[in-house]
């Protein structure tokens, strides 16, 4: 991905724009550096819309033909002018100019990841960003698009599969009538018709003792949730857990009975990738004896339940797919000989259909795409006296994750073994703590002690700490507020302070 | 004259302004070894192997570079043609140390298959002594320079294909070597380990790192995959021996068309990981014990069970996994669904 985006920056002329809040990698290539105080995402968003309008740059016919709610939308554009954005971002004036007249000349595409989402405001960000497409009509258009970044291997597939909350395959609504009726005639069996919970909306329950019993699959909140504390809190109380995973994570020896699974080389399936592209996942390897296929598991659970979850016990993966799509209407029209060679793109409703490469390629989905009037809302926590640096999250290139996997790869552990604390020279000086110090990093929910890096990846008052390290994890300083829509916790923006830690 | 043709070989072939002789002959299944030659990059000429013969050019020219023409007559295997790779084989095979009995690339090396097809014996001329030494400086892969044959695709590749600009070549004449960064260990550089050097090489001069303790690739059954790191989907093929993920390459189709991260190249190691989990535990005063499968699963269907029962079925959840398989998925969320009977269910979408 990243080499497509490199390749297209310097051997065909593309334009890049990067909104980071740390000097990342890309910058080098990027034509500008919209460098905003974390957290206040909507408001550089929205002046670019505002400078786009100022100067005429919008596509009106896309606008007219194509969109609704654009009067209003406009309006609440008034306040977000550059010199506002300055204040409040601290992007100087010019830089939003010039990003502002280089997103609205001809096609342009805009890619985000976590730094968007993770936020209490990460459904207004993503809105803000969705605006400024509809504007410039770059949503539906090869070489345009608002894209998600999917930093997990198959979230796509499990989102696309119904593991939410709200939704069954293909997205369609458990409160839906019509659609619970259809899921219950195929599966002949009684649904619920109420909303479930939210990962973290489970956690919460524990904690008010009403939920009793916890199935968790390959994922490891311990660390990757924010706020771990509250996390392993929860974990430790509630009455039943049950982990099935590949490793002993530090979630699984919090857990009652923990089943052994096989990992993605030793079973038949598919992966779902970012591109919505359905690809094959073939049996490499047989498991370690003793571990077992997670399909294998859940059908032997739900059989000494007392139902078939599905026939012959999820032994062959190709018939677990035939009922899948059949239950599925956008992957109606693919089977595994269709995507031996080249995956194909969902929505792909019958076997005549070649896929659907971009979305809303003549009208959107939902008919006219509307303008969503998007206010700015500040982070939960801003720097204080007590927490006077700005704490952000991420990855590294070497690890992945919670490192469960990478870290116990040699090579990968060589180049990248330890969680540090990326600082300014500035902040460093400040603080009186060099590169190679230990220091205590602490916020209002807990503290961690790491290595200091002088980066010049770093702006003053804002650090920086990998979230892969579980003996240092960064996710026991975050903060657990999230977006009231989507329930992403704001791990991208905390408040801490740190200290040197003597010898 | 509506369409282009060209004769290869005495038979007519049409072509597209632009194609190159080696593109046409390409496109049509017709065999012109090279050895630098990297799709998707501009051609550098540099190896001399696809040299093919023209009728009516002063001398043999390079097919990777010369554009088709219209009447153009082309033969790829004359005598001349023939003579010249053999000749360019013996000076190759003159420079540096091509022991293949010893080589990890042996059975994968373009350099071994062309000596064997043209009978080039390395012997016509006496050898140069290699000039650096090995660079294994770091824990991915290693340099060995006296096997390189300087064709430059590791400098595409990781210049034109990945832009990473790590390295280069350095030095002039009979002192060239490719160089990263000043001539630094890789290790000291600003390469990132992407391997896409590693997987263009020609020779056996970019080597995984312990090789030697590993079967060689000509030995191992490549099965292709989608890479279990990040949503980008990189299709993969995993080299399998001894039940056992040897090496990984990356499989030349959409979305990556080849390429791979460090860690989908690098990043394997966990699947034969000796701290795999092989037995259900079971906790028992406070300890995690083993305990058989049919034990594990008997606690935890007669829990959920009880807890259905006694206080409902929304009294329990299910976290599915973006580390699983669409088809996993399905089953978790309709286990969750059909068989506890709720909608708490999701995954870690949101972390």
């Amino acid at each position: 991905m990243g080499a497509a985006l490199k390749r297209a920056i310097t051997q065909h002329g593309t334009k890049l724009i990067v909104s980071d809040p740390r000097n990342i990698d890309v910058v080098r290539f990027a034509d500008v550096w919209l460098r905003s105080q974390p957290g206040t995402d909507v408001i550089w968003i929205n002046t670019l819309a505002h400078i786009i309008l100022r100067d005429g740059l919008h596509n009106q016919e896309y606008i007219d033909e194509r969109t609704e709610n654009f009067t209003a939308y406009s309006q609440s554009l008034a306040k977000f002018t550059p010199e506002y954005a300055e204040k409040k971002c601290g992007i100087p004036v010019a830089e939003l100019e010039k990003a502002a007249h280089l997103y609205a000349k001809g096609r342009s595409a805009i890619l985000y990841c976590m730094g968007i989402t993770q936020h209490v405001s990460g459904t207004d960000n993503v809105k803000a960003l969705a605006n400024l497409a509809m504007l410039c009509g770059n949503i539906g258009i090869q070489g345009g698009g608002l894209n998600p970044l999917r930093g997990q291997n198959n979230v796509q597939g499990a989102c696309d599969m119904g593991a939410l909350p709200t939704t069954y395959p293909a997205y369609g609504k458990v409160i839906d009538e019509s659609v619970r009726a259809r899921f219950e005639a195929a599966w002949d069996v009684k649904l619920s018709e109420s909303n479930g919970m939210t990962s973290r909306q489970m956690f919460d329950a524990v904690d008010a003792g009403t939920l009793n019993a916890l199935y968790l699959i390959g994922e490891n909140p311990v660390v990757s949730h924010a706020d771990s504390a509250h996390a392993v809190h929860c974990l430790e109380k509630i009455p039943f857990l049950v982990v099935q995973d590949i490793f002993l994570t530090e979630t699984a020896k919090l857990a009652d009975v923990v089943l052994p699974a096989a990992c993605f080389a030793e079973k038949n399936g598919t992966f779902t990738n970012t591109e919505r592209r359905v690809q094959r996942v073939r049996k490499a390897v047989t498991a370690p004896q003793g571990a077992r296929d997670d399909a294998q598991i859940v059908c032997d659970i739900a059989a000494k339940m007392g139902t078939e979850l599905i026939q012959d016990n999820g032994e062959n993966a190709a018939a677990v797919f035939d009922e899948m799509v059949s239950v599925t209407p956008s992957y109606g029209g693919l089977t595994y000989s269709r995507i031996d060679e080249t995956g194909i793109q969902w929505p792909c409703p019958d076997t005549e259909s070649k896929g659907t490469p971009i979305l809303h390629a003549e009208k959107f989905v939902c008919g006219k795409g509307k303008f969503h009037e998007v206010d700015f809302v500040a982070p939960a926590e801003e720097a204080d006296e007590e927490y006077p640096l700005i704490l952000t999250t991420g990855r590294v290139l070497y690890q992945y994750h919670t490192g469960t996997m990478t870290r116990k790869s040699t090579g990968l552990y060589a180049k990248a073994p330890a969680a540090y604390l990326e600082i300014s020279r500035n902040d460093a000086a400040a603080y009186n703590v060099n590169d190679g110090d230990r220091v205590k990093v602490s916020s209002r929910r807990g503290a961690i002690e790491v290595s200091v890096q002088l980066s010049e990846k770093a702006v003053d008052g804002t650090v920086f700490i990998p979230f892969h390290f579980a003996e240092a994890a960064a996710n026991v300083l975050t903060n657990s507020a999230a977006c009231p829509e989507s329930g992403i916790a704001e791990v991208k923006v905390c408040a801490v302070t740190i200290e040197p830690v003597g010898d | 004259m509506s369409t282009l043709e060209l004769t290869i070989n005495g038979k007519g072939y049409a072509f597209t302004q632009g194609e190159t002789i080696l593109d046409v002959a390409c496109r049509n299944d017709i065999v012109i070894p090279t050895l630098c030659h990297l799709k998707n990059t501009t051609p550098t000429g540099a190896c001399r192997m696809c040299v093919v013969e023209v009728k009516g050019a002063r001398s043999l020219v390079a097919s990777c570079t010369v554009p088709a023409s219209a009447g153009m007559e082309v033969q790829t295997e004359s005598p001349s043609v023939v003579k010249s790779r053999k000749m360019n084989l013996e000076l190759l095979l003159s420079s540096g140390s091509h022991d293949c009995l010893l080589c990890p690339a042996s059975g994968d090396c373009r350099l071994q298959d062309l000596a064997f097809k043209y009978n080039a014996t390395g012997k016509r001329f006496e050898r140069t002594k290699p000039k650096y030494s090995p660079d294994v400086s770091n824990p991915f892969l290693i340099r060995d320079f006296s096997k390189c044959i300087l064709c430059g695709r590791c400098v595409q590749a990781c210049k034109d294909v990945q832009v990473n600009n790590a390295i280069d070549y350095g030095y002039r004449g009979s002192d060239a070597k490719i160089i990263a960064k000043c001539d630094l260990p890789l290790g000291d550089s600003d390469c990132v380990f992407c391997g896409e050097c590693l997987q263009v090489c020609p020779v056996g001069a970019l080597t995984l790192k312990k090789a030697r303790q590993k079967p060689r690739i000509c030995e191992t059954e490549a099965v292709r995959t989608t890479c279990a790191y990040c949503g980008v989907g990189c299709q993969m093929n995993l080299h399998v021996k001894d039940n056992v993920v040897q090496m990984v390459t990356g499989a030349d189709a959409v979305p990556n068309h080849g390429s791979l991260c460090v860690k989908g190249r690098f990043g394997m190691q966990f699947i034969n990981s000796p701290e795999r989990l092989t037995t259900p535990l079971i906790r028992k005063d406070g300890e995690l014990v083993p305990a058989e499968w049919d034990e594990a699963l008997g606690l935890v269907a007669e829990k959920l069970g009880t807890y259905k029962a006694e206080n409902g079925a929304d009294s329990i959840g299910v976290l599915a996994s973006a580390r699983c398989t669409n088809e996993e998925n399905y089953l978790f969320q309709k286990f969750a669904r059909a068989v506890i009977g709720t909608n708490n269910v999701d995954h870690c979408a949101r972390y």
